[in-house]
C-alpha cells in the first residue's frame, strides 16, 4: 500500500464521509425521478389500454420505467461525483499514483448479489405478466399454452401477403374482407398465416404482434376494451412495399360489429363460394392442407 | 507456469513468403489480386453459363444464380492467387521447399497493399479497411436518413431505399466484428503479451484480404438489384429475391471465414505466444477479451456460413431447405441465423469493453478494478451469448414455452455486462483521473451503454417486447450498444495507440472536438428513436405517421451532424498523420503496458530485440514501488521512441 503518497481528497476517511451524502442525493434524485416516471410520463405510456393485453403491456412498460431512475442516477452521480472529485488539479503531478486498491470484496459481493437478484425478479416479474394475460399479445405459434378462460371467442385469421393483410372469418361463413373491424368487451383469436414470406401483424393500439410465417398458425390473442381505430402494420421486412404494408381497423360496439359482418357476409357471399375451404395455412403453390391459394393453372399445382 | 515457453520465444522467422519472385508490378500485390480477380471472374461466370444451360428454371427466371456465385468464386480464387497467397500452400503441398523471404521486414508504405505476414502491418491495413467499411455504410446510413425526412415524400425508390437499408446493415455488422479484433488485437496484443510474432502468420493476413473483396462484393449487389432482405436474410424472402442476394450470401460467408482465421490466430497466440512471466493472471484486460472473443466467434460463425451454404443451395439448386411449401422450414434459417447473430453482438461489444477496461486504469492511475471480475465478466458475456438467441423471436410463433427461458437467459447477460460497469467505477474510485481524448471516449462509453443496457431490459421482457419488437426502439436500442459502445472504444483506441502506431502524437483539442461533437448529435441521433419506436414505427419502412415526421426530421439532421463530426475526424487524422507529422514522446500516456517499451514507434521487426520477461502486473499504478513490467522497461525507457536526433 501507499497511502503516504495520498492526499486528503483521496483516503479513504474522506471518502467515507461523502458516501452518505451521495446515497442521499441518489435517493431523492431517484425517488423524484420514479415519481414523475410513473403519475406524469406513465399514464400517456404506449401503446395504450384499448385491450386488456394492451393495458398489460402498457404497465409493464411503466414498472421497468420506473426502475429506470434510480439505476441512471446511480450510475452518474458515482461517474460524476469522480470526475470531478479527483480530476487532476492544476498543478499536480498527473502521473503520481492514486489509491492503491484492486478490489474490494464487500462492494464486489453486494454488487453481484443486487444485481442478480435484481435480473432474477425481472424475469419472474415478465414471466408473470407473459402467462397471465394469456400470452399478453404475442404470437404463440400453432399450439398456444397461455390461453383465456373462455372458448367463446371471436376468431379472425389474418392473412398476410405481399403486401397487404387480408381478414378471414370462419364464423361469418368464411368470408374474406379487406377491412378489419372488431367488438368491444370481446376475447378474440387471431390466427396469423402468410402466403408468401414472413411478415408480421402488428396491431399496435391493440398490443398484438404475430408473425406471419408460410404454412404455420400463429395464434394471438387480445380482449378488447376501448372504442377506437387502430393501426396494423408489417413488422418483418417482407421485399419492396414492407414500409406501406398497413391499414388501419376499428373496434366497435358489438351490434355495429354484427351489423358489419353480416352485410360483409351477404356483400362476399359469391366470392367466398370461390376461396379455397378455410385453414388455418394455405399453401398457395401447390395442393397442400388447405387447398392451393390459386387456380388449378397454377404450374406448380401438382408438385 | 505450465507453459513452455520454449517455442514462443523463437527467433521469429517465419520462413516461406508468397509470391517471392518477379519484380515492379508483377510483384503480387493488390495490383495482381485485381487482375486475378477479374480473370477468375470472367472464367467462373462463363463456366456456370455453360453448364446451367439446359436448366429451363434458371434460364427462364432472368437471373442465374449459379453463373453469379461461379462467378464469384473465381473472382475470390483469382483475387487470392493474384495476392500470392497461394503460393505457399501449393508449392508446400507438392512437396517442395518454398523459397524464403523476410516479408516482415519490409520498408516503406508499398508493403500496405501486400499480402504481408507481419502483424503490425497486417493491423494497419485492418485499421483503414474497418475505417472505409465505417464511412462507406455511415453514409448509407445517411440515405436512409435522408429518405425518411418526410413521411410521404420519397427521395428513393422503395426499391432502392430498402437495398440501401440491407447494404447498410450487413457492411456495419461485418466490420463491427473485426473492427477491434482487426487493428488492435493483431497490433497491440502480440505486443502486450511480449511476442515477437503471432501464431498463424498467414492465417492473419489471410483474415485481413478477405475484406476487401467481401466489402466489393457486398456493395456490388448494389448494381445488381440489391438484396431486399435486410441484414437478417429471412427466408423465403432472401430466396425469392434476385442476384443480389448472392452477395449478400458471399460478402457475409467470405467475412465469416475472414473471422474464424483472425480469432484462429489471436486465440493460439495469447495461449501460446505469451512472453515468459506473463501468467494468466497478468494478461492484460485486452488480452482476456480478445480470448473471450475469439473463442465465441470460432464457435458461433460456422453456424452463420452454414446457414449461408444452405440459403445458397436453396438459390442455386433448386433445394427447398427453408422453403416450408416443400418440406423445408423458414424457421430453420430463422434458428441458424440467430444461433449466430446474437453472439455476434456480444462480439462487438466484448472487445469494446476490453478496450475500456483496458485504457481507463491509465487515465486514472489505479489498478484497474476487480481484475478478475472483469475477465469473468467476458467470459460469462462469451458463455450466455449461446444461450439467448431465441428471443429475436418471441413473436415468431416459436415453441411457447420456450419464453419464459430465453427471457431468463437474456436478463442473465446483465450480470457480466454490469461487471464491466463494476470494473470502471471501482477503477475511477478515488483515482487521479486525467481526462485525455482516449479516456473521454472511454467514459463516453459508459454513458452511451447506459441507455443500451437499460433498454435492453425492456426489449428482453417478452410482454414489453410486444410492442417494441421490430420498431425503432429495438434499432436505437442495438444502435446504442454497437456505435455507442464498440465504436466510441474503438475510436478512443485510435487516438490512444496512434503514438505507438504511427510515431505521431494526435492533437488533444481536435480530438476533443472529435469527441464532443460526436457523442452530443450521436445521442441527439439516437434518444429520440426510442421514443419514435414506442410510438409505433417499425424499422425498414420509407412510409411512417406524420405525427412522428418532427422526431425523424430532428434524428435526420442529428445524423447528419454527426456525420460531419466523423468526417472532422477523418480529414484531422489524416492530415495530422499525413502532413503535419507531430513526432511523439516516448510513452505518452503513462502506461505500464508492455507495448509502449519496444526500442521505436512504430516497433520495429519482430517486436522485441528479445522476448522480455514479464515482472509484474501491468496495473500497478497505485504502487510507485512496483517492479516494472517487464525487464526491458530499463533498456528503452531512455531510447527516442522516432528517432530524433
Amino acid at each position: 500500500m501507499s497511502q503516504n503518497v495520498l492526499d486528503d481528497s483521496r483516503s479513504v476517511e474522506a471518502t467515507k464521509k461523502v458516501i452518505p451524502k451521495l446515497i442521499a442525493i441518489w435517493i431523492v434524485t431517484s425517488l423524484i425521478g420514479s415519481l414523475l416516471v410513473w403519475f406524469v410520463l406513465g399514464p400517456h405510456l404506449p401503446p395504450g389500454t384499448m385491450t386488456d393485453q394492451a393495458a398489460g403491456a402498457q404497465f409493464d412498460i411503466r414498472f421497468v420505467s420506473t426502475l429506470v431512475p434510480p439505476v441512471l442516477f446511480f450510475i452518474w452521480i458515482f461517474f460524476g461525483y469522480s470526475l470531478i472529485k479527483w480530476r487532476v488539479k492544476p498543478g499536480e503531478d498527473p502521473l503520481a499514483p492514486a489509491a492503491d486498491f484492486r478490489g474490494n470484496s464487500k462492494t464486489q459481493g453486494a454488487w453481484y448479489i443486487i444485481t442478480t437478484v435484481l435480473v432474477l425478479f425481472l424475469a419472474a416479474f415478465g414471466t408473470y405478466f407473459l402467462v397471465v394475460p394469456a400470452g399478453a399479445g404475442g404470437g404463440e405459434g400453432p399450439n398456444p399454452i397461455w390461453t383465456p378462460g373462455t372458448k367463446n371467442m371471436l376468431q379472425v385469421q389474418v392473412i398476410a401477403q405481399q403486401w397487404r393483410f387480408t381478414y378471414r372469418w370462419p364464423q361469418f361463413g368464411g368470408m374474406e374482407t379487406t377491412s378489419i373491424y372488431l367488438p368491444v368487451n370481446t376475447e378474440i383469436q387471431f390466427n396469423v398465416t402468410s402466403l408468401d414470406v414472413i411478415h408480421d401483424f402488428w396491431a399496435y393500439q391493440l398490443g398484438v404482434k404475430a408473425d406471419a410465417n408460410p404454412d404455420v398458425n400463429n395464434v394471438a390473442f387480445t380482449k378488447t376494451q376501448q372504442l377506437g381505430r387502430f393501426t396494423v402494420r408489417c413488422d418483418e421486412l417482407c421485399g419492396v412495399w414492407h414500409g406501406a404494408m398497413y391499414n388501419y381497423g376499428y373496434v366497435v360496439s358489438q351490434a355495429q360489429f354484427q351489423q358489419w359482418a353480416t352485410q360483409m357476409e351477404a356483400q362476399n357471399a359469391a366470392v367466398t363460394k370461390l376461396l379455397p375451404k378455410y385453414s388455418t395455412t394455405y399453401t398457395p403453390s401447390y395442393a397442400g392442407n388447405g387447398g392451393g391459394y390459386y387456380p388449378p393453372q397454377d404450374p406448380n399445382a401438382n408438385l | 507456469m505450465a507453459i513452455d515457453y520454449s517455442k514462443a520465444t523463437g527467433t521469429g522467422s517465419s520462413s516461406g513468403a508468397p509470391g517471392g519472385g518477379g519484380g515492379g508490378l508483377l510483384k503480387p500485390s493488390i495490383i495482381t489480386g485485381i487482375i486475378g480477380g477479374v480473370i477468375g471472374w470472367l472464367l467462373g461466370h462463363w463456366i456456370g453459363n455453360s453448364f446451367t444451360q439446359g436448366y429451363q428454371q434458371v434460364q427462364g427466371s432472368g437471373s442465374n444464380d449459379i453463373a453469379e456465385f461461379l462467378g464469384y468464386i473465381g473472382m475470390i480464387i483469382g483475387w487470392f492467387a493474384g495476392l500470392g497467397a497461394l503460393s505457399y500452400p501449393i508449392k508446400k503441398m507438392f512437396g517442395a521447399e518454398p523459397e524464403t523471404e523476410e516479408p516482415v521486414t519490409e520498408k516503406g508504405w508499398t508493403k500496405y497493399f501486400r499480402y504481408t505476414l507481419d502483424h503490425k502491418t497486417v493491423g494497419v491495413q485492418y485499421l483503414f479497411g474497418m475505417l472505409i467499411y465505417f464511412f462507406t455504410a455511415g453514409l448509407l446510413a445517411l440515405a436512409i436518413r435522408t429518405e425518411l425526412l418526410s413521411p410521404t415524400y420519397h427521395i428513393w425508390s422503395p426499391d432502392t431505399y430498402i437495398e440501401i437499408v440491407g447494404e447498410h446493415g450487413t457492411m456495419m455488422m461485418m466490420m463491427m466484428t473485426s473492427v477491434v479484433l482487426g487493428p488492435f488485437g493483431n497490433y497491440v496484443v502480440p505486443l502486450m503479451i511480449g511476442s515477437k510474432r503471432v501464431a498463424f502468420p498467414r492465417l492473419e493476413a489471410l483474415s485481413f484480404w478477405f475484406t476487401p473483396i467481401s466489402y466489393f462484393i457486398l456493395l456490388s449487389g448494389l448494381w445488381q438489384g440489391g438484396f431486399q432482405s435486410g441484414w437478417t436474410g429471412y427466408a423465403p424472402l432472401s430466396v425469392q429475391q434476385g442476384v443480389g442476394q448472392d452477395t449478400y450470401i458471399l460478402g457475409f460467408g467470405l467475412q465469416g471465414l475472414s473471422m474464424v482465421c483472425a480469432s484462429t490466430n489471436i486465440v493460439a497466440t495469447i495461449i501460446n505466444y505469451r512472453a515468459p512471466g506473463m501468467s494468466w493472471s497478468r494478461l492484460p484486460v485486452m488480452g482476456w477479451s480478445m480470448l473471450s472473443l475469439g473463442f465465441t466467434m470460432i464457435l458461433s460463425i460456422p453456424v452463420l456460413i452454414d446457414g449461408l451454404y444452405v440459403l445458397a443451395l436453396d438459390r442455386t439448386a433448386q433445394t427447398s431447405l427453408l422453403y416450408s411449401g416443400h418440406g423445408g422450414s423458414s424457421f430453420l434459417w430463422e434458428n441458424l441465423f440467430w444461433f449466430f447473430g446474437h453472439p455476434e453482438v456480444y462480439l462487438l461489444a466484448i472487445p469494446g469493453f476490453g478496450l475500456v477496461a483496458e485504457i481507463i486504469p491509465v487515465f486514472a492511475r489505479k489498478p484497474v478494478f476487480a481484475y478478475k471480475t472483469s475477465a469473468a465478466g467476458f467470459i460469462g458475456l462469451a458463455i450466455l451469448s449461446f444461450f439467448v438467441w431465441q428471443h429475436h423471436l418471441f413473436q415468431s410463433g416459436m415453441n411457447p414455452d420456450m419464453r419464459p427461458l430465453f427471457m431468463l437467459t437474456t436478463e442473465l447477460i446483465s450480470i457480466p455486462t454490469g461487471f464491466i460497469y463494476l470494473v470502471g467505477m471501482g477503477t475511477l474510485w478515488r483515482a487521479r483521473i486525467r481526462l485525455t481524448t482516449p479516456m473521454l471516449f472511454m467514459l463516453g462509453v459508459y454513458f452511451n451503454f447506459l441507455f443500451g443496457g437499460l433498454t435492453g431490459v425492456y426489449v428482453s421482457d417478452v410482454p414489453i417486447n410486444v410492442t417494441v419488437h421490430g420498431s425503432f426502439f429495438v434499432m436505437a436500442h442495438f444502435h446504442y450498444t454497437i456505435m455507442g459502445g464498440v465504436i466510441f472504444a474503438f475510436f478512443g483506441a485510435i487516438y490512444y495507440w496512434t503514438p505507438l502506431v504511427t510515431g505521431y502524437q494526435l492533437s488533444e483539442k481536435l480530438g476533443k472536438i472529435h469527441f464532443w461533437t460526436m457523442i452530443v448529435f450521436f445521442n441527439s441521433t439516437f434518444l429520440p428513436l426510442f421514443a419514435v419506436g414506442l410510438l409505433g414505427m417499425p424499422r425498414r419502412v420509407f412510409e411512417y405517421a406524420h405525427r412522428l415526421q418532427f422526431l425523424n426530421q430532428w434524428v435526420s439532421v442529428s445524423a447528419y451532424l454527426l456525420g460531419a463530426s466523423l468526417l472532422f475526424f477523418a480529414v484531422t487524422f489524416i492530415w495530422q498523420i499525413a502532413v503535419t507529422r507531430k513526432p511523439t514522446v516516448r510513452n505518452p500516456w503513462g502506461s505500464r503496458s508492455l507495448e509502449w517499451f519496444v526500442e521505436s514507434y512504430p516497433p520495429p521487426a519482430y517486436n522485441f530485440k528479445r522476448v522480455p520477461v514479464v515482472l509484474s502486473w501491468p496495473y500497478e499504478y497505485g504502487d510507485p514501488n512496483a517492479l516494472p513490467v517487464a525487464d526491458i522497461v530499463n533498456e528503452t525507457k531512455d531510447l527516442d521512441p522516432v528517432g530524433r536526433a
